[in-house]
């Protein structure tokens, strides 16, 4: 037998969509588009939630557009649109995520710096979208009433890498015997000091709450992007 | 199931980096998974035989190293070993810890070649 050696690497494997995701990253910072990946597993309500959230925007006269993604069907794009934000549908084929590499090509000839907000609705998946990075600025873990307090648990890792969690359909809270304090431990458990938000986007609470979040938070983005290259 | 991207990320890198060390053929792949990269090491096995076929890596094996979640705690003043992924408190003092020093690693750490 041979012999044999070995020789270090190092290299990261996802290291084409982390470098392609920096691309996005940076050129997201020159337009100056805050973009927010949105991520749950399927059912949350991620497309109610992001409707609500379009149409609550546009009618501030905020400029937003929206990359929705789905293993097949275009239903959720045509939905948001009702919104009057241009939403365009990513069908993944049977892909359990989104990439950087998606994004990229999905953005076409949208004018960017025309955009204040993008939003990226992410495949409803609670495992793989946690490892792919999209060039976004903020990512949203949604988490409905309806399944119960201990998924953030269940899921760690995407509850970890979110830097915001929003839970949602609250209107059906009662019904459920939801138990708000035991999500919000099992959210802080996985992922300490995380900010969290409860909405209904049936009915519209704790929608300012979150126009607040999503403002303040391009706000510092913003001011964070001028520091920096000051 | 990610996995598969990720097994063909890893054919990727690893075939440029053997060729590059002049290899004959790879006898196996050292992977760092840390307990928070999001990877289940036997859907990644399997995919890794499928997605090897045919390729420079074929017949080689994965070795999986899994990497501790580690993380930093601001009132011990040290960095700990936490024993899962479900509770970020340090297990000395309790108190939360968020700030990760390892755990997220997902690399070829190193390739065994011939010759």
């Amino acid at each position: 037998m041979s012999q044999t050696r070995i020789v270090e690497v190092r290299a990261g494997i996802l290291k084409k969509n982390d470098e392609l995701a920096r691309a996005l990253r940076a050129r997201f910072e020159e337009a100056g588009v805050y973009v927010v990946n949105l991520v749950s597993s399927p059912g949350t309500g991620k497309t109610q939630f992001l409707e609500r959230t379009l149409t609550e925007l546009v009618a501030r006269g905020v400029r937003t557009a929206a990359l929705v993604g789905d293993l097949e069907t275009d239903h959720d794009a045509r939905r948001l649109a009702r919104s009057g934000a241009p939403a365009r549908q990513i069908n993944t084929h049977g892909r359990c995520h989104l990439e950087a590499e998606m994004i990229g090509d999905f953005l076409g000839e949208w004018e960017l710096s025309a955009l204040d907000f993008l939003f990226i609705e992410n495949v409803g998946n609670l495992v793989c979208p946690a490892s792919y990075d999209l060039g976004e600025a903020l990512r949203v873990a949604l988490l409905s009433v309806t399944e119960g307090e201990d998924k953030p648990l269940k899921y760690p890792t995407m509850f970890n890498s979110a830097d915001v969690a929003v839970i949602t359909k609250m209107d059906l809270a009662e019904a459920c015997d939801f138990d708000r304090a035991a999500a919000h431990a099992a959210i802080h458990d996985v992922r300490p000091g995380m900010t969290i938000l409860e909405v209904s986007s049936k009915r519209g609470s704790g929608m300012d709450d979150w126009m607040t979040l999503l403002h303040d938070r391009r706000a510092a983005w913003h001011r964070r992007a001028r520091d920096g290259s000051a | 199931m990610h996995e598969l991207s990720l097994a063909q990320g890893i054919v990727e890198q690893a075939t440029a980096a053997a060729r590059e060390a002049n290899a004959e053929r790879v006898v196996a792949v050292q992977l760092k998974v840390g307990r928070l990269a999001g990877v289940e090491p036997g859907a990644l096995r399997f995919c890794y035989d499928a997605a090897t076929q045919g390729t420079f890596l074929e017949g080689s094996r994965l070795e999986i190293v899994d990497v501790p979640l580690v993380v930093w705690c601001a009132h011990c003043l040290t960095t700990v070993e936490l024993p899962g992924v479900q509770s970020f408190r340090c297990p000395t003092c309790a108190t939360p810890c968020g700030e990760i020093r390892q755990g997220r690693e997902l690399e070829i750490a190193s390739l065994e070649i011939a010759p």
